[in-house]
């Protein structure tokens, strides 16, 4: 074993977020201890003062950019890693700040701050792919840590991670969950929800709320067709439904629009 | 690097504070062995829920501001909800009313553990971090994950997740948890309720750096409680005011240098939230376990150095550990998991005391439910003063010592009060300068 004497070097980066998938590294309390034994932690400021300097073998990467200056660091960051993962809807899809992408930025700083020239902040909330080559998604708002342990897992072992595309539907079938659409007519993102979570929502009796993104292939429009016509889902209650954790992926946004 | 009694100018500088929640700075400007200034830095991005907030119905509230902060998402969603129900005039009891008292200790339990034994413990026996320390100290640092597993698996059983769960509306929950489903969380209880017993003990015996200032310490009181999810507002300087007068005693302001706003009790100056607050304000309301813990680990009723807040956090796990056990003892399900709220014209206000403090809401709302104006008073931007404060007097008394030693120093007294810049920005990059 070639590898075994130096230990991969993992960082993790933060930009506009909530901490809370950084944090789902420090939940795995039962595989922590044996995460640090694989790997060097060598930047997780969140954890520790010690750090090393890049480039790193695998940076994990939570948070969306919205300030200058966080556009010309992730550009650094990508230059100093061989693997970098997105974790989380701010980093894969610009995170619920990106709501600011669908108004008048200047409006906001106003209604928060009495002295708006000290804020200095983009017009928009953007994913990491909108500005480097992101290797690998992980979505969720918050991720998933046992999706978490997979990707670190399969980078480290230069293997495609095992991470499933489907929709939530499939997680609730798997879980024996009645459907809450057709039997509660509860309205329900899952028919077009990215997998993850484990289909938490319809277990607690509520309609999913999409904080996993649009699944790869969403049908859109017959979710939008089920909610108005059999539900009777108004717009603005559609639109502001799609527009929340992941209201700028492509496929909510676009929808959303088509609502207004 | 310059020896500080040569030059006269003085630069501490840490541009990214480690093992706190979020990115801040901390800048110090020495002179002529004079303290010019001190700055806490907060420059995690904006991310303006309260503008976006706007035109969302109550409804989405709690689950909106949870993603204030993946740390202590129960406090901004119980905060939101009790202004809501304040606001429409409905009043939680009874298992809902506890279930949200059960689900907020296991908030207590991880976020108490996370920073007492894996971010702050380290400052004291002099490690980089926990998983070093965890090299030295394996089953320590074992039975701390162990025991923050159990706070983390109490929010999955009652809130469906450990991070932004999705269990919590207004009127009380989507699905309540069976009888059963709680009691798979007592042995485990019993365990943590002796090991936390002892780590009270163990964190009594550290040695702290002699630190005691003359605060004003805010916290909620509860009339029969150690007040957690509600109660009055009080100090030990005289605030006595309802969840509603918060705005008529103490002001936000908008300074330079950072992007979470400070707060200030009008009439006073700056306060101090946190568990020291709650300790020194509320130690009868504690268990009797609790207090004797703390009793025997060398705190009196009153304690003024906020480096032994990690004795008061010990003290906390324990007696929400014991709480959490209480309630879950005498849960009974309840019929209904919510009551329903019909949204009414007007304001409400909510409080709830988060790991790190109070946490205020104030939402304004029209007769169809949508929300018209939002105001949220994170704890660590109403502590951002008072540990810029700390930071002046605390260098004031240590400018002779090694650049080094000083800057590790400093970082301790700013992660002395666990701050949680992600929610307060709505926090640390460490500089001191010296002319």
């Amino acid at each position: 074993m070639s590898r075994a004497r130096q230990k991969p070097k993992l960082a993790v980066w933060k930009f506009a977020s909530c901490d809370g998938c950084q944090l789902s590294l420090l939940d795995c309390e039962d595989e922590l201890l044996d995460v640090v034994g694989a790997v060097e932690i060598a930047y997780f400021l969140e954890a520790s003062r010690a750090t090393t300097a890049g480039p790193y073998d695998l940076s994990l990467v939570e948070g969306s950019i919205t300030t200058a200056q966080d556009a010309e660091r992730i550009q650094e960051i990508r230059k100093q890693s061989k693997f970098l993962i997105t974790i989380g809807a701010c980093a894969t899809s610009g995170g619920i700040q990106a709501l600011r992408n669908f108004k008048d930025v200047k409006d906001f700083i106003s209604v928060v701050y009495a002295s708006p020239k000290y804020i200095e902040t983009l017009k928009t909330s953007t994913a990491i792919s909108e500005h480097v080559k992101v290797d690998f998604e992980l979505h969720g708002c918050p991720i998933n840590k046992v999706q978490l342990l997979e990707v670190i897992n399969a980078f480290l072992n230069q293997r495609k991670p095992n991470i499933a595309s489907h929709s939530v539907c499939m997680e609730c079938k798997r879980r024996g969950t009645v459907c809450v659409m057709v039997a509660h007519g509860t309205a329900c993102l899952g028919p077009v929800t990215h997998a993850g979570c484990g289909a938490i929502c319809p277990s607690y009796n509520r309609g999913c709320y999409g904080c996993f993104g649009p699944m790869e292939t969403p049908n859109m429009p017959a979710l939008s067709k089920w909610w108005k016509v059999e539900l009777g889902v108004s717009d603005p209650n559609l639109v502001r439904a799609l527009r929340t954790f992941n209201t700028n992926s492509k496929q909510f946004k676009e929808e959303s629009e088509r609502h207004e | 690097m310059s020896s500080p009694k040569k030059s006269k100018t003085r630069t501490i500088k840490v541009d990214y504070l480690a093992r706190v929640e979020g990115e801040g700075a901390m800048f110090i400007k020495l002179a002529g062995g004079e303290v010019k200034e001190v700055r806490l830095e907060i420059f995690e991005p904006p991310r303006f829920f309260e503008a976006f907030l706007r035109g969302r119905n109550f409804t989405e509230a709690p689950d909106i501001t949870a993603r204030i902060c993946g740390i202590c998402p129960i406090a901004y969603q119980m905060s939101s909800i009790n202004a809501m129900e304040d606001l429409c005039g409905v009043s939680i009891g009874g298992q809902l009313r506890e279930l949200r008292r059960l689900i907020y200790c296991g908030e207590w339990i991880q976020s108490h553990v996370l920073h007492a034994f894996m971010l702050h413990l380290p400052d004291f026996l002099g490690y980089q971090d926990a998983i070093q320390m965890a090299g030295d100290h394996p089953d320590l640092v074992k039975k701390a994950l162990r025991m923050k597993k159990l706070g983390n698996e109490i929010m999955n059983i009652v809130g469906g997740r450990a991070v932004h769960p999705i269990n919590m509306r207004v009127g009380g929950f989507y699905r309540v948890p069976t009888r059963d489903e709680l009691l798979t969380l007592n042995d485990e209880l019993s365990w943590a309720i002796g090991v936390a017993e002892e780590l009270v003990h163990f964190t009594g015996e550290l040695k702290f750096l002699d630190f005691e200032q003359d605060y004003e310490f805010v916290a909620m009181r509860h009339p029969d409680e150690y007040a957690i999810i509600d109660g009055r507002l009080i100090s030990n300087r005289g605030l006595d005011i309802s969840v509603r007068e918060f705005d008529e005693h103490i002001q936000e302001e908008h300074v330079r240098h950072s992007t979470a706003l400070h707060a200030r009790i009008k009439a006073r100056g700056n306060y101090f939230v946190g568990p020291l607050a709650r300790f020194n304000l509320n130690f009868e309301q504690l268990s009797p376990r609790a207090q004797a813990a703390a009793k025997r680990s060398g705190l009196g009723k009153r304690c003024n150095n906020p480096f032994k807040s990690i004795i008061v956090r010990s003290v906390e796990i324990l007696y929400a550990l014991e709480l959490a056990q209480e309630i879950i003892g005498k849960y009974k399900m309840p019929e209904r998991p919510y009551v329903e709220v019909k949204p009414k014209a007007g304001t409400g206000y909510g409080c709830s005391e988060a790991p790190r403090g109070i946490c205020h809401h104030r939402y304004t709302i029209d007769e169809e439910g949508t929300i018209m104006d939002a105001r949220i008073a994170p704890p660590t931007s109403q502590n951002q003063k008072t540990i810029e404060s700390d930071l002046a007097n605390f260098v004031r008394a240590r400018i002779e010592l090694p650049h080094d030693e000083l800057q590790w120093q400093c970082e301790q007294a700013i992660r002395n009060y666990d701050p949680c810049i992600s929610c307060s920005t709505h926090f640390l990059r460490l500089h001191i300068e010296q002319e």
